[in-house]
């Protein structure tokens, strides 16, 4: 079994049995990281670009080690060292990227398609490291692995998004993900931040928080951008806080066993209350360490992945 | 999990070389050999290759135990991870459990594998073990030798001897992976794409 597409764009368009072997093969790669010498020469010789347009530091990090324990050679090239501020476009970037003849390239960019865009005119492998308020996709296959490691299983679980769905990459992957393993999804957040139609997602909108994590087996918090404030989406952080954080009498109305998940970096006292992102629940350092041996998968998956793009 | 093997339709026959019994015997002697040459027991462990290797490593530490009355560690090793022709494979083969326990540094780690063949396998499984400890001393046993080494590398400890040509592949089923034991040479009707499948590995 193999990945059908060379590159990974997105969670759109994968299958289960494809988000499956990600996550096996993620499994396995783990172990990698707990030994004494946490690096393995499956990656040898090959080239990695990350090339990340938009601030970001911990999926950088995060790929950056991936990258290393495969013994992958690594270059970043992001945006204040790079002449896209001298005013070359995307396009121009990505031929002077591929001239170096990188195997991979990993890119975060705030325009939703720009990874497609690379996709076509290059070469390499390429990976979206998030891509605008579109997808996410090695955020969702981390938080499933880690899902799936504290639940043993994802169809049928019950899943609580809570904050800025209208705006977040990471919420989209996820209910593609979530969606496609049979698993529920119910959102909650300000009325103001919830995408139109997204009952066509297949997810169900809750009004209050309270209601969508009763009875759920996980809540992930999205980061609120202190930005939006002042944009108008709601009124003050305290009032986004007095409406929808999580706190650890809301928590109380989920499963006993819920785990409580947050991409990072939290906002203490805006999405999450400290007690919540330090409770027993808080499954969020875990994310980060699995996020090493999922984008690891990845990466493995996609070296060698054949010449044909399906 | 056992893969499915196609019928081979108008294909020459397989030739059986080993049965459930024969194996049996097979991995007896292997075991006492194995405590012969090590003086016992002390400082062993066994570390089978995915995916086969595996439960004839842990056939070899219950053999072992009904000889001397002591439990060998067993270990558990894949080395896709370190081949040397990942990037030759159209498809990443998958990756199964690592699972070493115990610690290797000072032990003498008995490798387990099913076929050797090219010895390449073995190769990647001694850079594999080397990155995780450092044994005292690493010997390799396996079930089945069949020639054309690619690489110096021997086996200290071999079921059979069984000359093939390269046409041809080893076939090991065991009952823990395959649901019955047995041994048999199966003539390839296409000569050669059937050596990157799993069996004509080595």
């Amino acid at each position: 079994m193999k990945l059908a597409s060379r590159h990974l764009l997105g969670i759109e368009g994968m299958t289960a049995d494809e988000i499956t072997l990600i996550l096996d093969t993620a499994e396995s790669l783990a172990q990698v990281s707990r030994r004494e010498v946490k690096k393995v020469p499956a990656l040898r010789g090959q080239t990695v670009i990350n090339f990340f347009v938009e601030p970001s530091t911990r999926t950088r990090s995060s790929f950056e080690v991936a990258e290393k324990r495969l013994s992958a050679d690594t270059l970043n090239f992001s945006p204040s060292t790079s002449s896209l501020v001298k005013g070359e476009t995307l396009a121009d970037t990505a031929r002077n990227l591929e001239a170096m003849a990188p195997d991979f390239i990993v890119v975060r960019h705030s325009e939703p398609g720009a990874p497609h865009m690379l996709a076509k005119i290059c070469q390499s492998a390429i990976i979206n490291a998030g891509d605008g308020p579109h997808e996410h996709p090695t955020q969702a296959l981390l938080d499933a692995f880690t899902l799936r490691q504290k639940k043993g299983r994802l169809g049928g679980l019950r899943v609580a998004i809570i904050g800025d769905i209208l705006h977040s990459r990471v919420a989209r992957s996820n209910i593609l993900l979530l969606r496609t393993m049979g698993a529920e999804v119910v959102v909650s957040g300000p009325p103001t931040l919830l995408p139109r139609e997204i009952e066509r997602q297949g997810v169900s909108v809750a009004r209050r928080i309270e209601e969508a994590v009763e009875g759920a087996d996980a809540i992930m918090m999205l980061r609120i951008q202190l930005e939006r404030q002042t944009r108008g989406f709601f009124p003050t952080l305290r009032e986004y806080f007095r409406l929808y954080g999580l706190t650890a009498e809301r928590v109380a109305h989920a499963r006993s066993d819920v785990v409580i998940m947050h991409p990072g970096p939290i906002n203490r006292g805006v999405e999450i209350a400290s007690e919540v992102a330090d409770g027993p629940w808080s499954v969020i350092l875990e994310q980060v360490t699995n996020g090493i041996a999922v984008r690891m998968a990845v990466l493995y998956l996609l070296a060698g992945g054949g010449e044909e793009a399906a | 999990m056992p893969k499915p093997r196609k019928p081979e339709a108008s294909a020459p026959a397989p030739v059986p070389i080993m049965d459930a019994a024969k194996i049996r015997r097979t991995l007896s002697r292997i075991a006492h050999e194995i405590l012969e040459r090590n003086r016992g027991t002390s400082e062993l462990a066994l570390v089978g290759i995915q995916s086969r290797g595996v439960p004839m490593a842990r056939r070899l530490a219950e053999l072992i135990r009904g000889i001397d009355g002591v439990l060998v560690p067993v270990g558990l090793l894949d080395i896709n991870l370190y081949r040397d022709d990942l990037s030759l494979s159209a498809e990443q083969p998958v990756l199964r459990k690592t699972e070493i326990p115990f610690p290797l540094t000072g032990r003498i780690v008995v490798l387990v594998d099913d076929v050797l063949f090219t010895g390449r396998t073995i190769r990647a499984a001694l850079d594999g073990l080397v990155d995780l400890g450092r044994p005292r001393a690493i010997q390799l046993a396996v079930l089945v030798d069949r020639g054309h080494r690619e690489l110096p590398i021997r086996a200290d400890y071999v079921g059979a001897n069984v000359p093939t040509s390269l046409r041809e592949s080893v076939e090991v089923r065991f009952e823990e992976t395959d649901g019955e034991d047995g041994v048999r040479i199966v003539p390839a009707l296409e000569p050669p794409a059937a050596t990157r499948a799993g069996k004509a590995r080595g």
